[in-house]
């Protein structure tokens, strides 16, 4: 299918893409690699009336600043520089396909917030956080709302996210499962763990990433008590909650 | 007004914001050799190379290309990679084979030979319906050897 009608809108400076994005409010969608908007312009299940392209933006550096690596938005999910950085650069490749990778970007993928995306989980997990254009800071914890839904407010746009550096003595692990390579994950799974934490988070089997209080004793077990997956027509919910119960065995044990 | 540079050919053409790339180099350019499966971006046999770099022309749209430079099938010289799907059998009706060639050529492009692991990684992004994909694999894998 084709796209309805929109305004197409190509800001130069953020400044004047707030001021696009305040001028239009629900009207208007922000739209990055568009590996996701675009199959929803696509299949008409967006329809705003005004895009406004953030690509041309000055939002490409990657830096590293007191511990943490901070990604510019539209920084692309196949870009290098993003190898250094634990969990994400594990998680890359499960992140659609080479192709996608090639236009899809970081900042993109955390603002669209799909409850099956692998970035949220994994910047939940590091305990990382989202700058915006107002220049708040949110942590991921508050950033993901529900499905498709964020704290940002109309008018604010993602610029950057921040992403915990490796440290010694912490290991990290991530899994998925997926019908087939590359396609939304039916759970996935995210550990860090430290001499004296273990944080696990899991993904896909609710509205956002999900924390979970991991019994070290029956780490997949207990997970897998304190999910309540909706299930879908490719998974049961008994189906998706044994999946956490795996996964969250194999990212524990990978850290222990 | 957009101005492409499609297949070192130069095009200047007014488009509506919602045309997607892949429209715009079949119906306004002609170029019907980039093929459209999905338009949501799973099959991949809409991909063609934007600035060098492999991308689904169905999740472009012809807005964001301008001042770019596109390649498409029609503007793949014939050589090795060409010469291994053919003694490969690595296609059959031929929907997804330009898409292919054109991801598996930037893959090629990035470097030394890419494992099987990776060459399977890509082909997960591209639906072949006739061949089982093993001969597209094999395909690229000699293709990457003759380089």
């Amino acid at each position: 299918m084709k796209p309805a009608a929109f305004r197409y809108e190509r800001p130069e400076s953020v400044e004047e893409a707030v001021a696009t994005l305040a001028e239009h409010g629900d009207e208007a969608r922000v739209l990055a690699g568009g590996q996701s908007l675009v199959p929803m312009l696509n299949m008409r299940l967006a329809r705003p009336s005004v895009v406004v392209d953030v690509n041309r933006l000055p939002l490409g550096d990657v830096t590293r600043e007191n511990g943490s690596w901070r990604v510019g938005a539209t920084v692309l999910q196949a870009d290098p520089r993003l190898a250094e950085i634990p969990l994400l650069a594990e998680c890359i490749p499960y992140v659609g396909h080479f192709v996608t990778r090639n236009r899809g970007t970081v900042g993109g993928s955390i603002a669209h917030a799909d409850a099956a995306a692998e970035l949220p989980l994994v910047l939940a997990a590091l305990r990382g956080s989202v700058v915006t254009s107002t220049g708040r800071t949110i942590p991921a914890a508050e950033f993901f709302v529900t499905h498709f839904t964020t704290a940002l407010e109309p008018g604010e746009l993602l610029v950057e996210t921040v992403w915990p550096a490796a440290e010694a003595g912490l290991r990290y692990a991530f899994e998925e499962f997926a019908l087939r390579r590359g396609d939304f994950a039916l759970c996935a799974a995210a550990a860090v763990a430290g001499p004296n934490e273990l944080r696990v988070v899991v993904g896909s089997v609710a509205d956002r990433p999900t924390p979970i209080d991991v019994d070290p004793a029956r780490p997949g077990a207990s997970a897998a008590e304190q999910v309540e997956p909706w299930g879908t027509l490719h998974a049961s919910p008994g189906y998706l909650r044994q999946l956490v119960r795996v996964l969250v065995d194999r990212v524990v044990e990978r850290v222990a | 007004m957009i101005e492409v540079t499609v297949n070192g050919r130069r095009y200047r053409e007014q488009v509506e914001p919602r045309l997607l790339l892949s429209d715009f180099l079949r119906h306004t350019l002609g170029l019907t050799g980039t093929h459209v499966g999905c338009e949501h971006g799973v099959c991949g046999a809409c991909t063609v190379r934007l600035d060098g770099v492999a991308v689904r022309s169905c999740l472009v749209l012809a807005v964001q290309a301008d001042g770019a430079e596109i390649q498409t099938v029609e503007g793949l010289v014939w050589g090795p990679l060409q010469e291994a799907f053919r003694a490969n059998h690595a296609l059959q009706c031929g929907f997804c084979t330009p898409g292919i060639l054109l991801a598996a050529s930037d893959l090629l492009d990035r470097g030394g030979p890419p494992t099987r692991e990776e060459i399977v990684d890509l082909l997960s992004g591209h639906l072949c319906r006739c061949t089982g994909y093993e001969p597209i694999v094999r395909a690229i894998a000699q293709a990457a050897e003759a380089r």
